[in-house]
């Protein structure tokens, strides 16, 4: 049964940041917008199973560290290969400075 | 209705048929000499754990008319037509070039005894001789080279790499990154000779010019590729390293185009230039595709590459030139990036060496810099605390 689960203080994470999470097994990337809007996506990328919380966040679009491939912050799609899997998004919302998300 | 035609469906062939296929209009027809569907070439010479060598390209090919073990032998250009080696003959209105290139032969003797490495048959025929404790000789330290050694390594075969160079991966990668990979390469216990010359191939393995023999089971020779212009060539296209092609990838004939590691582009930033890596590949597949259909545009795409080894991400943004003014950035404990700037603080290019997760984002804002030609002062580059995105948001 999904519930919301406390990540972190949105404070930890700066403006087109990111933050690896790990839950049960899984492995999510949190993305933090320009603003308060958070983000939260399957955190490998789709081609070689990298961890892409060290990915670069710029204009809305995750960039894959390994071979630079680009996701959609908000819906997963991939916008530029060498993937060609979408990621998983999952629902994340930020509520008195903490971090939520649904997994 | 257009009848478009690609030779070639490597990655710009591919790339270029999916950007025609989406334009919705016409025909498109991608033939490709090889028998087997299009398929990846990066990993041949790295496997990945889920498809090993053998990963289909990333493209989607439906709508498209793909005919596999096609090799075009001549284009009438007069006549707008196409011939195969099988006699027949194809018509188009539009055509594309994507015929990538081949590997460099050696030109010692015996050399036909040594394996190459470029397409799916060549990694099937090296796989077949892996057995464990076998003896590897790869001809050729730069990149395709250093990659079959880490994976020959992994698979417990004795490797060493002869180089006629004083040193690996040529002028493309700077000497401190070159110099760090092989260390990590001599640390897996793959051995160097550099400044080697190589007198003949022969059944036991390597003779050397000094006389000495490298006993090897494989001998794979990985010195380099040349574009495939044959085909151009004999169609009276003019070709000089690579079909020569304007900045809208357009040959002298206004009906043909060329894309890929077969063409010689004419860069905005590079003038007359030739790349061979993925994504120069892939994006001038795309935009040949759109420019066929009728879109405008230069193609001033900056090129990027990779290379993976041993834990280690290779990756360079731009065109690198050692008497460059450089600043380093050190990132962690083997992370190390190189920033090269022009006359007036610009970036110019960047390479990097170091686990994905720490150089990947660097190269990634470097690229932006480099294309929106920010002034990027040493100390903020070299700082590894400094968070450089600062740079763009200006
Ligand atoms: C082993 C290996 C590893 C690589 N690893 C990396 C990497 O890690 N990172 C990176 O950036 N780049 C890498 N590259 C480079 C990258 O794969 C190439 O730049 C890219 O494949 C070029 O694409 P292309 O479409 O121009 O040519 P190709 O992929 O070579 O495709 C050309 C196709 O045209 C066919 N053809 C040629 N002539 C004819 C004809 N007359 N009729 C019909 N068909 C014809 C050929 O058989 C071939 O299938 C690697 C290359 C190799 C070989
Ligand atoms: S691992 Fe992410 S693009 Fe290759």
């Amino acid at each position: 049964m999904p519930r919301w689960i406390d990540v972190c203080a949105l404070e930890e994470i700066e403006p087109e940041g990111t933050r690896r999470f790990d839950h049960e097994g899984r492995t999510f990337v949190i993305v933090r917008g320009p603003g308060e809007e958070v983000f939260c996506l399957d955190g490998l990328c789709t081609h070689e199973k990298v961890h892409l919380a060290g990915g670069l966040v710029i204009d809305g679009v995750i960039e894959c560290p390994k071979h630079a491939a680009q996701f959609d912050c908000r819906t997963g799609e991939v916008l530029m290969g060498p993937a060609c899997v979408d990621l998983r998004t999952w629902p994340a919302r930020v509520e008195g400075g903490r971090v939520l998300v649904e997994v | 209705m257009t009848r478009y035609v690609i030779v070639g469906a490597g990655e710009a062939g591919t790339r270029a048929a999916a950007a025609l296929r989406d334009a919705g209009e016409g025909e498109v027809l991608l033939l490709s000499e090889e028998p087997v569907p299009p398929y990846e070439r990066p990993p041949l010479s790295k496997p990945d754990d889920e498809h090993g060598f053998r990963k289909p390209v990333a493209v989607d090919l439906a709508g498209i008319e793909l005919r596999l073990s096609t090799r075009v032998v001549a284009v009438d250009r007069a006549e707008g037509r196409l011939e195969t080696e099988a006699g027949e003959r194809i018509a188009y209105d539009r055509l594309l070039l994507a015929t990538g290139a081949r590997p460099r032969r050696l030109a010692v003797a015996g050399a036909s005894r040594a394996l190459v490495l470029r397409t799916l048959a060549d990694a099937e025929a090296i796989d077949a001789r892996v057995r464990a404790g076998a003896r590897a000789t790869i001809v050729g330290a730069g990149l395709i080279g250093l990659e079959l050694a880490c994976t020959l390594r992994r698979r417990g075969l004795e490797v060493a790499v002869v180089e006629l160079a004083p040193r690996a991966l040529g002028r493309a990668v700077p000497a401190e990154l070159a110099e760090r990979l092989v260390a990590r390469h001599e640390r897996q216990g793959v051995r160097f000779l550099f400044g080697t010359e190589i007198a003949a191939i022969e059944p036991a393995g390597v003779r050397l010019a000094d006389g000495n023999l490298l006993a090897a089971e494989i001998v794979v020779a990985a010195i380099g590729v040349e574009p495939e212009t044959a085909l151009a060539a004999t169609a009276g296209l003019p070709c000089a390293n690579g079909i020569l092609v304007d900045s809208t990838l357009r040959t002298a004939d206004p009906s043909i185009w060329a894309a890929g590691d077969c063409a010689a582009i004419d860069h905005p930033r590079y003038g007359r230039v030739r790349f061979e890596n993925w994504r120069m590949a892939c994006d001038q597949g795309a935009f040949a595709g759109r420019v066929m259909r009728g879109e405008g545009g230069t193609f001033a795409a900056l090129p990027w590459f990779w290379s993976d080894q041993w834990d280690l991400s290779l990756q360079i943004v731009g065109l690198c030139d050692p008497a460059r003014c450089a600043v380093h950035r050190s990132l962690g404990a083997d992370g190390l990036v190189r920033f090269e700037l022009d006359g007036t603080g610009r970036l110019e290019a960047a390479a990097a060496l170091g686990p994905a997760a720490l150089i990947g984002r660097e190269i990634r804002l470097a690229e932006r810099l480099i294309e929106r030609a920010v002034a990027c002062p040493s100390d903020l580059l070299a700082d590894p605390g400094a968070d450089l995105r600062r740079l763009l948001r200006g």
